[in-house]
């Protein structure tokens, strides 16, 4: 598998990027997340200035190649462009993929550490949110630190975004990127196993805790034991795609953008019919609207109102899912109506592979280090400083709202940079007095 | 179906439509498929004296990302041997004896020369004769072309020559390379030229290359002006063109325009014969889509005719010429204010940074509620289509401080969105002569300004 959109020519990119109006104050610049300023990267393309465009966009959004090629800009930026009511609105995501692989494919570095505070910041975990605060941190003089459990850097766009959409080297390329900086990153270093909390606490002015979510939950279902994690079905599919094992009939439960993936992957890597199972309806599952197309054009099939029960095997070999038809009752506790199993309808989908996608646990270091939660994700501040005074978080550790995503991430990361910035300044001036 | 005939100065053409003497009408061959494809007529591409060509003579003006609003050039005349070209006229004639036929010629400033010339195109049955006194480049550093064109007198000599040989109509193409075409076109009329035509092309140089610093297009290491010509000269031809059409002695002396420069689309034909022009002739736009154009310039030009009520081409000719005034005459008490159709509105804002950092600080961004809102101003948190698109401003236009300077209605990419709404002013009509015969001390004395202004309410802030 390779990226689903070929990049822009030169050609391409300077036709579409002339069609940009140039807005002021423009709505896709509202749009996205970390407000890039759009109208201007995309005319720095158009006069050919490409370091200038790729700093635009890095300025703002630290990993702006992944999110070039993982953000829902139909929600987001391209959604909001004054062209989509008329015409096509602006391929904001290609351009931005189109300005920033120039500066990566040159080795260009846009940005230098900044000149040194003497402070130290630890960061803990090294996705799209950690890495964005520790380079903010760094473009800002301190002395930064990441701790990351993993082999390989930058969380999920490394082993969780599928190769159709961004390629394991423009996760690394940032990454590295971040390192030049002069941020240091240690892998296989996990918080709570080979790092302790008193270590980070006595050696860190601050500390910034960007550990996202934990694995796909238990469904309690009998035979689950043979059921595929979602998450390393991906991760497979990544880092060791010949030792992938693709079923001929898949099931995917979950309805979500990560089901989408590991269906899509199901589906290109050979597997004859993939189905989705979903509880509810149509109207309430959580993929974008452009995914759950994507899916169908796909070939993928859906069946809605439709609980798993049990996983039926033979001599440890899937058989079949058993599930039972639901219907829709009254309102649950997220707002959206509950679905109740109709009594009697169980039937049987024939099939030899079941992967689940329902979700990830919430941040085990919550508890850990004893801080306060909102519906299990780390409660943060409006400066998204935790419970505990100097420690902050940000990611999708913190999303208890909205949906999770890699540039709501990055802008969290960010505006956490500025926030323990102010702090560790606030300190400096306090001690030249 | 209106009448596109035209009889120019005695030469007949089916339509107003001539390709200009150019690259276009190089030859025979071309011609023939040119005149296939419903061209009315063609001026042969200028002969005359021998000549050498370079290669690289195409420069061109590209603009955000469209192809050839300008082209530039430093060909000079046919490089084709002059008895080839001769021959090809006389075939090209014989074959299309319903089109215009126009030779282009310029040679070596002699009555000789001259003479010689004009003999050998009568003699091959074309329908006219242009006398090129434009081409800006190379020509002109040989005492040819605009180095006529530039001196009345210059022009007056050799139209005289000319004339005391010509039997068939003569047209004087001028050059744009002047303060003013008036004078050298009254010196053609003063010695009988049967009609005139223009502009021929701009001095220009296209530009420089970055990488080489090399002038553009690169001629083995050098560069240099070149003629300059396609839709962005456009409104300058129209205003030369005008600048005889109002013109007491040209007006008087009843001769016919050709007209050209710029001319891409029946639109631009449209405009050019209403600021007076008789005939077309178009030469970029052919070189940048070739011959077919013609279908649309003719179908489009008749639609608009019929759409107009117009039977003929001498209804359209110089029909807006009566409105072309001086500043002095227009009238100060004239006011229009822009107005923004929300529903038309996209949103861009550019109306708005225009007016606001250019104009006069009159275009309010103003939200669902009524509120005026400062660009910018959503929190760092708010994201998504939904909130940009849903809390996003309208531009609304303060009337009463809107000068009607017409800015945003020219920036904003909606057609039809912002709208110059003529307000009363409150003010009885006077134009700027007027009021300086009554009142002269407010041309010279801004005190005497500012009580005038005051006497009749004219605030400016
Ligand atoms: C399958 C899938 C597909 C997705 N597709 C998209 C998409 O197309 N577009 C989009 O915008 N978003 C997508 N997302 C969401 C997006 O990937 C996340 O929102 C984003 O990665 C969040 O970044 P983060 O830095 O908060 O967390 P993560 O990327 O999860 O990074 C957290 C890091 O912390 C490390 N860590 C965890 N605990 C510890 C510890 N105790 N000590 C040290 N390190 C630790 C982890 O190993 C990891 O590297 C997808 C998510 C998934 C699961
Ligand atoms: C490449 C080129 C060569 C030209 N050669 C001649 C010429 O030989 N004789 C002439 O009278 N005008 C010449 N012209 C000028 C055209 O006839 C015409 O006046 C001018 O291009 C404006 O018309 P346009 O805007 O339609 O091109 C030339 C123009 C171009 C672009
Ligand atoms: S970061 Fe994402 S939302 Fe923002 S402009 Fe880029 S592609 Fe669009
Ligand atoms: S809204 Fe669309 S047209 Fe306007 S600046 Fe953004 S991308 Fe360009
Ligand atoms: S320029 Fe036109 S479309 Fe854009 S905001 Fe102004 S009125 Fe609306």
């Amino acid at each position: 598998m390779s990226e689903y959109h070929p990049p822009l020519t030169d050609h391409e990119a300077v036709v579409e990027a002339n069609r940009c109006l140039y807005c002021y104050d423009a709505p896709c610049t509202h749009a996205c997340p970390t407000h890039i300023d759009i109208p201007r990267f995309i005319k720095k393309i158009a006069t050919g200035n490409l370091v200038g465009s790729a700093r635009t966009i890095l300025e703002s959004n630290l990993m702006g190649a992944s999110c070039a090629r993982v953000c829902p800009v139909e929600e987001l930026c391209e959604g909001a462009c004054v062209l989509g009511a008329e015409h096509k609105p602006i391929m904001i995501g290609r351009l931005q993929r189109y300005a920033t692989d120039y500066v990566y494919q040159r080795g260009i570095d846009v940005f230098k550490p900044g000149a040194p505070t003497g402070k130290k910041v630890a960061v803990i975990g090294a996705g799209p949110a950690g890495l964005t605060c520790a380079g903010e941190l760094a473009k800002l003089g301190h002395s930064v630190t990441v701790f990351e459990k993993r082999e390989l850097p930058n969380g999920l766009s490394t082993y969780g975004i599928i190769v159709l959409r961004e390629p394991v080297e423009v996760a690394l390329a940032e990454a590295e990127m971040v390192r030049r900086l002069g941020v240091e990153i240690k892998t296989q270093m996990e918080l709570g196993r080979n790092l302790s909390w008193e270590e980070v606490r006595n050696n860190y002015d601050a500390v910034f805790l960007s550990v996202g979510l934990g694995s796909v939950p238990q469904l309690g279902i009998p035979g689950e034991e043979l059921i595929v994690d979602g998450l390393s079905y991906i991760e497979t599919s990544k880092m060791n795609p010949s030792a992938l094992q693709v079923g001929r009939e898949v099931v995917v439960i979950g309805a979500g953008n990560t089901a989408v993936d590991c269906a899509t992957i199901a589906k290109r890597l050979g597997a004859e019919r993939v189905t989705m199972v979903y509880r509810r309806t149509e109207k309430e599952m959580t993929a974008y609207p452009h995914e759950y197309e994507f899916a169908k054009k796909e070939g993928i099939e859906f069946r809605f109102l439709t609980q798993p029960v049990e996983v039926l095997h033979e001599g440890g070999k899937i058989t079949g899912l058993k599930c039972v038809r639901m219907q829709l009752g009254a309102p649950d506790a997220s707002g959206r109506p509950a679905p109740e199993p109709v009594p009697g309808s169980e039937f049987v989908l024939p099939c030899d592979q079941v992967v689940k996608a329902i979700g990830q646990e919430k941040p085990a270091v919550a508890k850990l280090l004893g801080l306060e939660t909102e519906k299990g994700f780390i409660k943060v501040n409006h400066e998204f400083e935790t419970s505990l005074p100097g420690v902050y978080a940000g990611g999708d550790c913190i999303r208890a709202k909205g949906s999770a995503s890699t540039v709501m991430a990055v802008q969290d990361g960010k505006l956490a940079a500025f926030a323990i910035h102010r702090r560790l300044v606030a300190g400096l001036e306090a001690a030249a007095d | 179906m209106a009448d596109l005939s035209i009889n120019f100065a005695g030469i007949k053409s089916p339509n107003p439509f001539w390709l200009a003497s150019a690259p276009p009408t190089n030859s025979g061959a071309q011609i023939h498929r040119a005149f296939e494809y419903g061209w009315g007529g063609a001026v042969w591409k200028t002969i005359g004296a021998p000549v050498l060509n370079v290669s690289n003579r195409y420069g061109a003006w590209h603009y955000g990302g469209q192809k050839m609003l300008a082209i530039n050039n430093v060909e000079l005349i046919s490089d084709r041997p002059l008895e080839v070209n001769l021959r090809e006229i006389r075939d090209v004639k014989r074959h299309w004896p319903d089109r215009a036929v126009i030779v282009s010629a310029m040679v070596e400033s002699t009555p000789e020369a001259w003479r010689d010339i004009i003999l050998k195109i009568e003699d091959t049955g074309a329908d006219g004769i242009e006398l090129n006194y434009g081409c800006p480049h190379g020509m002109s550093e040989r005492g040819m072309g605009s180095a006529v064109g530039q001196v009345p007198e210059y022009c007056q000599q050799i139209t005289q020559w000319v004339m005391d040989v010509a039997k068939i109509p003569v047209i004087v193409k001028l050059t744009p390379n002047v303060a003013s075409v008036v004078p050298p076109a009254r010196a053609a009329l003063a010695a009988g030229a049967n009609a005139l035509s223009l502009i021929n092309t701009i001095n220009s140089i296209i530009g420089v290359d970055l990488d080489t610093l090399e002038i553009i297009p690169n001629i083995g290491g050098k560069g240099g002006h070149g003629g300059y010509a396609g839709p962005a000269v456009k409104p300058i031809a129209l205003n030369l063109l005008s600048s005889l059409g109002v013109d007491p002695v040209v007006k008087q002396s009843g001769v016919p325009i050709s007209g050209m420069g710029g001319i891409s689309t029946w639109r631009d034909a449209a405009e050019f014969l209403l600021l007076g022009a008789t005939s077309l002739q178009v030469c970029t736009a052919v070189m940048h889509y070739g011959y077919r154009i013609i279908e649309d310039l003719i179908d489009g030009l008749n639609a608009w005719m019929d759409a107009k009520g117009f039977k003929t081409i001498a209804d359209v000719v110089g029909k807006s010429l009566p409105r072309i005034s001086d500043f002095k005459d227009f009238d100060l008490s004239f006011r229009a204010v822009a107005r923004i159709n929300p529903d038309k509105c996209i949103r861009c804002n550019l109306c708005y940074v225009a007016c606001n950092d250019t104009a006069h600080q009159c275009i309010d961004l103003v939200d669902a509620s009524g509120n005026l809102v400062q660009p910018y101003s959503y929190d760092v948190r708010s994201n998504g289509k939904h909130e940009a698109v849903s809390t996003r401003p309208q531009p609304v236009v303060r009337e009463e401080d809107c000068v009607g300077c017409r800015l945003c209605h020219n920036v904003c990419p909606v057609d039809g969105c912002i709208e110059m709404v003529e307000l009363p002013s409150g003010r009885p009509s006077i134009t700027w002569d007027e009021l300086t015969k009554v009142r002269p001390e407010v041309g010279t004395d801004w005190e005497a300004m500012q009580r005038y202004r005051e006497e009749v309410g004219i605030e400016i802030h």
